[in-house]
Parts: structure tokens; C-alpha cells; sequence
């Protein structure tokens, strides 16, 4: 379970203060799709980069399975990035001289796996994607829809504790978007944490809960039924 | 952390980038760091070379490996005739040179001076050699680039070394008033002890301001024999057969008794002092030089390094954000600087000793002060690549520590 409490992000530069997040309390669940909306500055990004230990909150608590993440050192964020997180972003974030098997295999080199048992487990997380045709490609050979699909497949390929997605469909063509939201729904099945932030109602709709943000602020949460 | 895990990881990442990077620009990296290897080693080399070539130049042109010589007291070598048939019985000994050696002077414009015009006169060492002897030990004959060597029956005849010479000669100096008008069949005065004698120049020698012979006057042994009215040698030069020691041979002449008569000296206890210290100073000059080389070589590899990680800053990010460990990374880079210090110091390696050494070895580098040769001893450049390797690791590890040290965050986002 993910607990947020009172978190708070400023940024300073020089005399100007910028108040991105102003207080946010949230509670994640296991098993839970929870939808992060709202219009573009609210703080929706923000908020996800403090959850998944990217980035540093000036104030306020990450709570993780009852440990508070952001006392930890830097070795044991890594360690906690690495084991226990996924992560999906919006312009895919894909190692441009690595081909999408060696992408997707890299995490679990890290995990201390076998090369062999890492390429199998990343070509397992790449066919469960519908790329297994696309192993040895680079990711300039690939599309878009296909760039995030294998992004997926090296945020999964350990099946993380939590899985945060910033803005999966953004880039993407409406075809590609069902594709990726697909894969979600599945994994959601599975009973897979997903955090998710979207500006997009149609696909926040397929999320369990969805919070509203707006000027750092949660101004509504809503279950989905 | 150092572990083999981070190791391995950085590995993985280091030869899938070099794997899928620019050919030009790897090319032109693995360039720069040939230059910089030939740049450490051969310009040492070539310094340490140009001494080699002087002190080459006295053992094969006079001391040969083994050097007898008068002892202190005397001029002359003691029982010459005795000591010269046991030395050539000795199955170790390839040639032996035996000479004669006076001071004299010599004299160009005796036949043309007006009363009061000045004597264009020089002091010099007269050596009386066996021309067959001494051109099997030298190959003095090769040397003469003016005129002709001995010829069988030569008499009233001398070699010159340039240096005694005008036209050749770096200029004057005490003792030294170089002749002028002098050519092949010039008549010259020579004077030796109260003989004098009018001689004619048969050639004049072609070699560099340091050789041992540059400023040496030759002539056949039976004439000067006749001057200086003795027939004891004051010098024999020995040439050893290959793979002979010239410690062990000087020991065996010394137990032999020779010892009593002559000084028994090998190759380097008979060289002039000071060659050791001008090739230490010249060797100093070339790891300055060198040192130069290595600092530009290190910014180099540091600037392409620190480009390759600024532009890679969002995907140092992305690899932090997924996980991989900052040691990891760095990792990556340092193999990377590794692979283009070891192909540009192996390539460099190939050029040395494939074509360098032996081409320079057979073709001299003709300089004013001796025939310079490139020596590389293996274990110099062994030490020097390994500072060429280690100076690029810490030039590739610092650029790419201070890039991952930069916020996770800010580097996926290219935020400063």
C-alpha cells in the first residue's frame, strides 16, 4: 500500500516560489488502478515522480508498504526503483542503443538474473505485449504504440509492486492508445497496483478510482463503478 | 559500489553504446589515442635513440666490444705482437682492429701562403690502421664519400674526417682550425713528433659531428710505424661473435695476464663520460615531451566523454529511474574509454614494432649529430600504455560521475 501524507513540492528560483503540490494526502491500495487527473500544471506529474521516488518531496510523507521512503538512501531507492516499482512514461523512455529485448532485459541484468534468464523472462514480457517479432529491433525502428508497448514490457517483466504510468496514451494514436489501455485493463486483472496519470476521461474511466487534482490541490476523488 | 554485478551491468551497456555508436567517431577517438601512444613512445624513443646512435656509433666505429688500450703509464701498448695472436685465437673473437695512434698537425696551404699569410694548420690524431683490418672491422670504406679508401701499396696517403674539414666542419675551435681548399688528391703537410711529411688526401669520410672518427686523420699502419719508430699498438678493438659476453671475455684476457700490460675495458666502461648522462637528460626531455601528450590525450578522451554523457544526460536519467545503479553507469563509461585506449595503444603497438622499430632500426634517421634509431624496450612501453590506460580511465570515470550525480529527475526531464 502507498500512503501520502501532507505532501508537499515547491519550487525555488531565486525569489520566486512555485507551489506545485500544496498538502496531498492519498492512499493506494494493493490491487488498485488509481487515475491522476487534471488540467495541465495541477501537479499531476509531480505528485507521481514523489510516489515513485524520483524525485524529492520538500515536505510531507511517502509511506510504502509501512516504511517511509524518503528517509532512504539514495542505494536503497535504487534498490526500491528497481524491485519494487514500473514505470511507464509518456515519450516511452527507451535505451536508444539497446534493442527492445536488451531494454526490457536490462532491469533484471541489474536484479543479478543470468543473461539467459533475463532474456528469456524479457522476451516472455515482449510476446505477452504482441512484440515478440520486434525482439532485435531498435527503438528508431519501432512506432510509437510499439515504443510504449515495450516500455510496458520492461516495467512488468518483474511484475513490480507498483506500476506508475505518467501520460501513457499521450504520444499515441487512438488505435495504438486501446492497445496500451488493453494491456493495462489485463494487468489490472491480475491484480497489478497501477498509478496512472492521464488528462484523457476515457481512459481514467477504465481506472478504479480516479483523483482530481487542480492547483496542487485533490479536489475530488471519485470510485468507478 | 564496486561489485561484479555493476561491473557486468556497466559492461552490457558499455558494448551495446560502442556496438551502435558512430564508426567516424570511434575511428577518430581510437586515432587520437594512437597519436598520443606514438606520441609517448616514439618521441622518447627517438631521443633516446639519437644518444644510441652516438654510442653505436663509437663501438662500431672504434671500441668495438671489447676495448685494450695502454695502461696509465704507458703509451703504448706492452707486448702488442703477443697480445694481438692470443686474442685472435680466441674462438669468441670475430675481428680485431689494431691501431696506432699519434698527435700531430697538419697543414693545407703550405705550397700556396705568401711570407706572412698565416698557416692554415690544425692539430690532429693520426691513426695507422691495417685498411683491410679496419674496413672489416668498421666498414670504413663505406664512409669515404669524397675520393677513394686505401688502396693496396698506398703510401704517402691519408683519410680525412669532415670536421677537419671547412666546408664540413661545425667551425673552429681550441686545437681545431679546419682546412681549407682540401679535396681528394690535395697535397698536405704532415708533422709527427720532428718528422714531417708531404701526403696527399685519397678521401674524406662521411659522418656525423659525433662519430668517433669525425675528426680523425687515417693512414696505412706501415707508414706511420715508420714515423713513429715503434711497432707496439696503442689501441686493439675487439668485435665479439654474436651471443659472446664481453664481460666474461674481458675477464678471461684479464686472467689471461693481459691485464699487466694494457687496460682491458668492455664497450660501456670504455665509452666517453657523460654519454649516460645526455641520454638520461635526453630521455627526461622526452617524457616532458610526452607528458604533454598525455595531458591532451586525457582532455580529449575527458571532453568526448563528457559530450557522450551530456547528450546521453535524459537516457543516465531513464537508467537511474529504471534502477541501474549510477556505479553501473559509470561503469559503462569507463569501458568505454577503456576499449579506446586499449585498440589505439594495440593499433600503436602494431605500427612500433611492426614497422617503426625494424624500418627505422634498417633506415637511420639521418641527423647532424648521430644516425638516431627508435629504441622502444618492452617493458617502457609496456609502463607507458599502462599510463595511457589509466589516464584515459580516470578521464572517461570523471566526466561520467558528474553526470550521474545530477538529479534523476532533472535528467530525464533535460531540466538544469
Amino acid at each position: 500500500m502507498i500512503e501520502v501524507k501532507n505532501l508537499v513540492k515547491t519550487y525555488v528560483n531565486g525569489p520566486i516560489e512555485t507551489h506545485v503540490l500544496r498538502g496531498i494526502d492519498l492512499k493506494v491500495t494493493d490491487g488498485e488502478w488509481v487515475a491522476i487527473m487534471g488540467r495541465s500544471g495541477a501537479g499531476k506529474s509531480t505528485l507521481l515522480y514523489q510516489m515513485s521516488l524520483l524525485d524529492e518531496p520538500t515536505d510531507g510523507l511517502v509511506v510504502i508498504d509501512g516504511r517511509e521512503v524518503h528517509t532512504l538512501s539514495e542505494q536503497e531507492k535504487m534498490r526500491f526503483r528497481l524491485y519494487t516499482f514500473g514505470y511507464v512514461f509518456q515519450d516511452y523512455a527507451l535505451l536508444p542503443d539497446l534493442t527492445a529485448l536488451e531494454n526490457v532485459a536490462l532491469p533484471l541484468l541489474m536484479e543479478a538474473m543470468e543473461p539467459a534468464q533475463a532474456a528469456g523472462k524479457a522476451k516472455t514480457a515482449l510476446e505477452r505485449v504482441g512484440l515478440s517479432h520486434r525482439l532485435g529491433n531498435l527503438p528508431s525502428e519501432l512506432s510509437g504504440g510499439e515504443q510504449q508497448r515495450a516500455s510496458i514490457a520492461r516495467a512488468i517483466a518483474e511484475r513490480p509492486a507498483i506500476l506508475f504510468a505518467d501520460e501513457p496514451t499521450a504520444n499515441l494514436d487512438r488505435e495504438s492508445s486501446n492497445v496500451i489501455m488493453k494491456l493495462f485493463k489485463e494487468l489490472h486483472r491480475e491484480g497489478q497496483t497501477i498509478v496512472m496519470v492521464t488528462h484523457e476521461d476515457e481512459y481514467a474511466a477504465a481506472a478504479g478510482r480516479v483523483v482530481h487534482l487542480d492547483d496542487g490541490r485533490i479536489v475530488s476523488e471519485k470510485a468507478n463503478v | 559500489m564496486f561489485s561484479l554485478l555493476n561491473i557486468r551491468v556497466g559492461f552490457y551497456l558499455a558494448v551495446r553504446q560502442l556496438r551502435r555508436s558512430s564508426r567516424w567517431t570511434t575511428s577518430l577517438i581510437i586515432f587520437v589515442m594512437l597519436l598520443t601512444f606514438l606520441n609517448l613512445v616514439v618521441v622518447t624513443g627517438i631521443l633516446v635513440g639519437i644518444v644510441e646512435g652516438i654510442t653505436d656509433q663509437f663501438r662500431i666505429q672504434q671500441v668495438g666490444d671489447v676495448m685494450i688500450s695502454p695502461l696509465a703509464t704507458k703509451d703504448f701498448i706492452e707486448n702488442s705482437a703477443q697480445v694481438l695472436s692470443f686474442i685472435k685465437t680466441l674462438p669468441s673473437v670475430e675481428r680485431v682492429a689494431a691501431r696506432y695512434t699519434a698527435g700531430g698537425s697538419l697543414e693545407a696551404n703550405y705550397l700556396t701562403r705568401s711570407g706572412d699569410e698565416k698557416p692554415n694548420k690544425t692539430g690532429i690524431s693520426l691513426v695507422g690502421i691495417d685498411p683491410a683490418e679496419e674496413n672489416g672491422f668498421s666498414g670504413i670504406a663505406s664512409l669515404v664519400s669524397e675520393g677513394r679508401y686505401f688502396e693496396a701499396g698506398d703510401y704517402d696517403a691519408v683519410i680525412l674526417g669532415p670536421q677537419l674539414i671547412d666546408r664540413y666542419s661545425f667551425g673552429e675551435m681550441p686545437g681545431l682550425v679546419p682546412l681549407k681548399e682540401v679535396y681528394p688528391g690535395t697535397k698536405v703537410r704532415l708533422t709527427l713528433g720532428g718528422n714531417t711529411r708531404e701526403v696527399v688526401v685519397a678521401g674524406i669520410l662521411e659522418v656525423p659531428a659525433n662519430s668517433p672518427l669525425a675528426m680523425l686523420v687515417f693512414m696505412p699502419e706501415a707508414e706511420v710505424r715508420e714515423l713513429i719508430g715503434r711497432t707496439d699498438y696503442n689501441q686493439m678493438a675487439i668485435l665479439l661473435a654474436e651471443g659472446a659476453d664481453p664481460v666474461a671475455f674481458r675477464d678471461l684476457l684479464l686472467r689471461s695476464g693481459i691485464g699487466a700490460h694494457a687496460k682491458v675495458q668492455t664497450f660501456e666502461e670504455s665509452i666517453p663520460n657523460g654519454i649516460a648522462e645526455v641520454k638520461d637528460t635526453f630521455a627526461m626531455i622526452g617524457n616532458a615531451i610526452s607528458s604533454v601528450g598525455l595531458v591532451v590525450a586525457a582532455i580529449t578522451i575527458f571532453i568526448v566523454i563528457f559530450i557522450n554523457a551530456l547528450t546521453r544526460r535524459k537516457f543516465i536519467g531513464i537508467l537511474k529511474g529504471i534502477g541501474i545503479s549510477g556505479e553501473a553507469i559509470e561503469f559503462s563509461y569507463i569501458f568505454q574509454s577503456l576499449f579506446y585506449a586499449v585498440i589505439g595503444a594495440g593499433l600503436g603497438l602494431l605500427i612500433l614494432y611492426g614497422f617503426l622499430v625494424p624500418y627505422i632500426g634498417a633506415n637511420p634517421i639521418e641527423l647532424p649529430i648521430s644516425n638516431a634509431i627508435l629504441v622502444a624496450p618492452a617493458p617502457d612501453t609496456a609502463f607507458r600504455i599502462a599510463l595511457l590506460v589509466f589516464t584515459t580511465i580516470i578521464a572517461g570515470y570523471i566526466p561520467a560521475r558528474m553526470i550521474v550525480r545530477k538529479n534523476t529527475l532533472d535528467s530525464i526531464l533535460g531540466r538544469n
